[in-house]
């Protein structure tokens, strides 16, 4: 029990200290937000007709059916920061002064994505916020809006562990830096930005298998429609999955930054 | 014999200043050759939009109001400006990397004028902003962009070298003022947002809201239309002029800003 709670204490200080650091560097926090941010407005007003094209689903505005969207944009980049940060702190060495000390080396791996995930929250607050203050209306209410955070939440969690596998396994800063774009072409890849049923091939065809496209339907369709629990469960697995993938990812790759030192 | 020797300074001068300018722009050609790497992002990025906005937004051609049945013919001039805007602001990136391992404190030293070493990061940019833009254009052509022709590629090609040095003296400014490398997503972002506030994504009949309005008034907007008029239909001076003038004007003030904190930066 008192193991318990040293190891949870561990991860929240790990987790309140990657938290800061984002906060404290602009070139951290300016993908998660300001970019996102940026382009939800540009694409609201310069792709805003769409809504009226056959074959869109109905929605009260195209603001409100993009906000999904961004979150994800916020959520992936979120994950590619977190990456960054835990590379720096391997080429600093901070990671090895805590792989000396007596934690279990899972607990630093689950502070950074703990850090990771409250930045996922962050995002959806702050998209939720924007959404309805700029008149997006949340169809299914309070319980679609909860349904919204704690996806956008547990998705950034998963995709952070990709992102720490892939630092553990480099090391380096820059090759996590230079995955940026790779999240791009994974979300423009996906429905994340226009109805799967609307796009060209063949981005259609990998958006219907892309797990992204899943997550993305289980936090839009709440906002925009109502509450489906197919969707939902579709959701919770592809985040599962992605969960499991950046476990498995992460354990053989904190192995190899063992091994090699 | 006076009068031959004062005229002969001047010319004198031109000729080093040109000889500066030159071995700049040598130097950033070097670096390109050097760490063709470093070249990489500022080509995938804008081939990545191309593609992504091709593929997602491709269907509002059906939209009534839309001036061309092709969205790889709509989009690719944004992405060649994009990449052009991402040249630009790398080179003020290059120029705070400078600054901060003191190479420029070396150049301020020398008897090279102020404007001469702006001239050299700007032109350096304008040259560099053509391999983005030939690479977006191959793939968009390969993906059946309509074909352009000859009048209006070389005018496609002017907008990108022109907005790229736009961008070079924005980053440079900012990169002057705040003498960090810190201040580079401040530079892309800038220059992101320039850029797709116009219309980027569809004509300005069909923009919604607050992107009508500053489309109108961006001035991008008339070197994006001014771009791109060979790509959707024929070329006419009535659609280049206003793009040439808007960056002149954007040109004079960024260039003048730049250079006011070029004057400002001590040694």
């Amino acid at each position: 029990m008192t193991g318990l709670a040293t190891n949870l204490r561990v991860v929240r200080a790990l987790g309140m200290r990657s938290i800061r650091q984002t906060f404290r560097r602009p070139q951290l926090m300016a993908p998660i937000v300001v970019f996102p941010t940026l382009l939800l407005a540009i694409q609201t007003g310069g792709a805003g007709a769409a809504i009226h094209l056959p074959g869109f689903p109905p929605v009260q505005s195209f603001l409100q059916f993009m906000l999904a969207g961004a979150m994800m944009q916020s959520l992936m980049l979120a994950g590619n920061s977190g990456g960054i940060a835990l590379a720096v702190d391997i080429e600093m060495g901070f990671t090895d002064r805590l792989f000396s000390s007596p934690i279990p080396r899972f607990a630093i791996v689950l502070g950074r994505l703990a850090g990771t995930a409250a930045l996922g929250l962050f995002s959806a607050l702050w998209f939720l916020a924007i959404g309805l203050i700029f008149g997006a209306e949340i169809v299914s209410g309070v319980p679609g809006a909860l349904i919204a955070i704690v996806l956008v939440t547990a998705c950034a969690l998963a995709v952070g562990g990709i992102g720490a596998a892939i630092a553990l396994r480099t090391g380096s800063a820059s090759v996590v830096q230079g995955l940026f774009p790779l999240v791009l072409v994974v979300l423009f890849l996906s429905s994340a930005f226009f109805p799967e049923s609307l796009m060209i091939q063949p981005a259609q065809a990998i958006a219907e298998y892309n797990p992204l496209s899943l997550v993305v339907n289980g936090i839009r369709n709440p906002m925009i429609s109502g509450i489906n629990a197919s969707d939902l469960i579709d959701a919770v697995l592809a985040i599962a999955g992605i969960v499991v993938l950046g476990l498995v990812l992460s354990a053989r790759a904190l192995r190899h930054r063992l091994r090699v030192g | 014999m006076e009068a031959s020797a004062a005229v002969a300074a001047p010319i004198s001068a031109w000729r080093s200043n040109l000889a500066t300018i030159g071995a700049l722009m040598s130097r950033a050609k070097n670096e390109l050759l050097r760490v063709p790497g470093a070249a990489i992002p500022g080509v995938l990025a804008p081939t990545i939009f191309f593609l992504g906005l091709n593929g997602v937004f491709g269907a509002l051609t059906h939209l009534k109001g839309f001036t061309t049945g092709s969205y790889e013919s709509f989009i690719v001039p944004v992405s060649m400006l994009q990449g052009a805007g991402f040249t630009g602001a790398a080179a003020g990136v290059n120029l705070a990397r400078d600054i901060e391992q003191g190479w420029l404190d070396r150049l301020l030293v020398s008897p090279a004028p102020r404007w001469v070493l702006l001239a050299g990061t700007v032109l350096a940019a304008s040259a560099r902003s053509l391999i983005p833009a030939t690479f977006v254009l191959g793939v968009a052509l390969a993906l059946g962009a309509g074909w352009p022709g000859i009048d209006g590629l070389l005018i496609a090609y002017f907008m990108v070298a022109a907005m790229a040095a736009v961008a070079a003296c924005w980053g440079s400014m900012l990169a002057l003022h705040f003498k960090s490398q810190s201040a580079a997503p401040l530079m892309q972002a800038g220059m992101m947002a320039l850029i797709l506030t116009t219309t980027a994504y569809a004509p300005l009949a069909l923009l919604q809201g607050w992107l009508a309005k500053v489309a109108r008034v961006n001035p991008v907007t008339q070197v994006v239309d001014a771009a791109r008029q060979g790509f959707v239909g024929g070329v006419t001076w009535a659609e280049t002029w206003p793009g040439v003038l808007a960056l002149i004007g954007m040109l004079a003030v960024l260039g003048t800003l730049a250079l006011r904190e070029m004057r400002r930066t001590a040694v």
